[in-house]
């Protein structure tokens, strides 16, 4: 069945049209491209590689940034579109995008000097290139200025150790941008992945975002040159302020998993019968379809009007938590309740719910967990720090 | 060399589609518009045109209302150069929408007009060649392949069977079958330059219908299916019902 996304309060209505013709081109490269090959991708524990091109010649890749890298300069809410539309497919697909765009473009856009800028962008954008994020460590998540990992000032050039882990693209990335303490103050640097000392072990035995790749990258040693650290912010202001950018893609992309979902229980529960009717005829289940709708419906509010916040340039970090927060929630919920309509079926990988719902557990813990989220929002409320 | 296209908004083919309310036509609000499949090959061959000859121009011409401007915008975030929207609400009258389109290009410059076969809402697959005949200009319908060399286009085209290769002069028109290229996606890039790109409005030829539609009906809606059985056994029971019941056989 060809796919109804729920769009209940019209937000249709307040697109733009380049923002309309950027939803259906994306939608429609998903349904011809991406549809057709995630089920083996998810069973083989296999990232579409062979996509990267093709994200990178429409344009998909580092949306947010100037024509002068070869970027589109979209608009706040053309990328959350962006998110929305691919995560519909696969969160996976979604994820390589966010750490390409939020977390890779990002730092070097926002922090990097002309020359990192002008090799690096145009490379990104343009998928011959691709990069990863390196924050989280073995034995620091939700608390990364914990982090062990050091960069040591030889005088000529710097020499960073340590390992990252559960790192997204990490053995199919070219760059890494690797958060480290230099002098105890965490800074950024550019780490070509071929250099000498660094290994990225991927981890395959995934429940959950199968058709992503995850990875450790441990450092021994690896040599840098000066010119490649990012000279433009110090401490966890820097990973930081990535992770605000991504969690803004994170909070429209989940709700295209969730309208996925909701898609396949709706159209299911239409045709599936059970005691002579359609389970759809039932208070229960309508109860639920109702729950789910009302939570897209809310969420995709929420996104619209913090995308006209980002754009106005108003939004602030703890906004962006709310909304991941309550958005990623509701779509963990609602595929719980999708993949129970669906019966039998749900468990089977013949449907998608089952795949975003473990998905969705990723992207939950990804990027701040739901109850780090909420001690972010509760310590702007009440400028009390319940973190530790 | 410059190069027309002309190209028609139609329902999508997913949308569900009701009559309006007088049952006179189809009613097309909250229904998802798109550009006519068949003209997005059309699209793409004049682009592939100008990636080998390098110094075509081309504009898309839209006769519609205001949703023919969402069509043109499709055209231009492709790579066309330039929109001209002719106003006006186009009804079922294959000659009248030609008369239009044929007004409005008389006084264009050009060497190749390219459109598709037909298009999927009313499928009646005249527009095409009824403008080359008001223009006076040769035509080829149902294009699989195009080669031009000096002025001449020598165009494959598929009938019953098999195919037909002919041979025109420019200026000529030709018109688009599946299958004679792969249509590109829109670029992020190429949607944010559309904007930019001008689409010059026109008032539609005033030009009197000669048909008129009585009533326009949905399908009768299709019963339920049967399953006969399974496997070997269920094979007499299913011929008989095909002859006795379905009569097809
Ligand atoms: C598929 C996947 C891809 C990832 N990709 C990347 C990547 O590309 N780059 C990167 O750097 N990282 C990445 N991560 C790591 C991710 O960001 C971390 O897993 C996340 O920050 C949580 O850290 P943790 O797993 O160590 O959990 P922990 O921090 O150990 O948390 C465990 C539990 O304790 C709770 N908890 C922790 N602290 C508190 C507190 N103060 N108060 C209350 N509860 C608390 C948490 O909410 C959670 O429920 C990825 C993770 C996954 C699963």
């Amino acid at each position: 069945m060809a796919y109804k996304p729920l769009d209940y309060y019209r937000i249709q209505d307040l697109l733009t049209d380049e923002e309309k013709l950027i939803q259906e081109t994306v939608r429609d490269f998903v349904t011809e491209n991406l549809m057709p090959i995630i089920q083996d991708c998810n069973r083989e524990a296999r990232f579409p590689l062979e996509l990267v091109p093709k994200l990178g010649k429409l344009g998909f890749l580092g949306t947010p940034y100037p024509e002068k890298y070869g970027c589109a300069d979209l608009g706040a809410v053309a990328y959350g579109i962006i998110n929305q539309e691919l995560e519909r497919g696969d969160s996976g697909l979604r994820s390589f995008v966010s750490v390409q765009t939020s977390l890779v473009m990002y730092p070097i856009f926002a922090y990097g000097t002309d020359k990192q800028k002008d090799y690096w962008l145009p490379r990104l954008t343009q998928g011959e290139a691709i990069g990863c994020f390196g924050l989280t460590e073995p034995d620091f998540g939700s608390n990364p200025g914990g982090m062990l990992t050091r960069a040591e000032d030889k005088g000529s050039h710097y020499v960073l150790s340590g390992n990252k882990a559960w790192i997204t693209n990490g053995t199919i990335a070219d760059v890494a941008i690797i958060w480290a303490k230099l002098d105890g103050v965490v800074r950024g640097f550019i780490v070509e992945t071929d250099r000498e000392g660094f290994s990225t072990p991927e981890n395959k035995n995934k429940f959950s975002l199968r058709a992503s790749v995850t990875s450790d990258l441990i450092l021994e040693d690896v040599e840098i040159p000066k010119e490649n650290i990012l000279p433009g912010v110090q401490k966890l202001k820097g990973p930081l302020s990535c992770l605000t950018q991504a969690r803004y893609g994170i909070a429209w992309g989940c709700m295209g998993a969730a309208m996925a979902i909701f898609d396949e229980a709706l159209q299911y529960s239409l045709s599936r019968i059970q005691f002579d009717k359609p389970i759809a005829s039932f208070q229960l289940v309508q109860n639920k379809l109702t729950w789910m709708a009302t939570e897209i419906t809310k969420a995709q509010l929420l996104n619209y009007r913090l995308g006209q916040l980002k754009a106005d340039d108003k939004v602030t970090p703890a906004q962006v938590s709310m909304a991941k927060r309550n958005n990623v929630g509701a779509a963990l919920e609602i595929a719980r309740m999708g993949r129970d309509i669906l019966g039998a079926n749900g468990i089977s990988d013949e449907y998608q719910t089952f795949r975003h719902m473990n998905n969705l557990e990723s992207v939950n813990t990804y990027e701040g967990t739901y109850d780090i989220h909420t001690l972010v929002i509760g310590h702007e409320l009440t400028g009390i720090p319940a973190f530790f | 060399m410059k190069i027309l296209l002309l190209l028609k908004t139609v329902a999508d083919s997913e949308a569900s589609i009701r009559p309006t309310s007088d049952g006179k036509a189809v009613a097309l609000s909250d229904i998802n518009l798109i550009l006519n499949p068949y003209d997005e090959y059309a699209v793409e061959e004049a682009l592939q045109i100008r990636e080998k000859n390098g110094d075509a121009e081309i504009t898309a011409l839209c006769y519609g209302d205001e949703m023919a401007i969402k069509t043109l915008r499709t055209a231009l975030a492709l790579g066309v150069e330039k929109g001209v929207h002719i106003k006006g609400q186009p009804g079922f009258d294959s000659l009248t929408t030609a008369k239009i389109l044929a007004a409005a290009i008389k006084d264009m410059d050009y060497d190749l007009i390219l459109c598709g076969k037909q298009a999927i809402d009313d499928d009646s697959s005249s527009v095409g060649v009824m403008v080359a005949e008001l223009l006076d200009i040769p035509s080829v319908s149902v294009a699989v392949k195009l080669d031009i060399t000096d002025g001449n286009v020598r165009v494959t085209r598929e009938i019953e069977g098999g195919h037909e290769i002919v041979e025109m002069k420019m200026p000529c028109l030709v018109s688009a079958q599946k299958g004679l290229n792969e249509p590109r996606y829109p670029s992020l890039k190429g949607i944010m330059a559309a904007k930019k790109k001008p689409i010059e409005e026109k008032d539609a030829l005033a030009a009197e219908t000669q048909i008129e539609v009585l009533r326009v009906e949905a399908p009768a809606t299709r019963s339920a299916g049967k399953i006969v059985g399974e496997g070997e056994e269920a094979v007499p029971e299913l011929v008989r019902l095909l002859k006795e019941e379905a009569k097809v056989l």
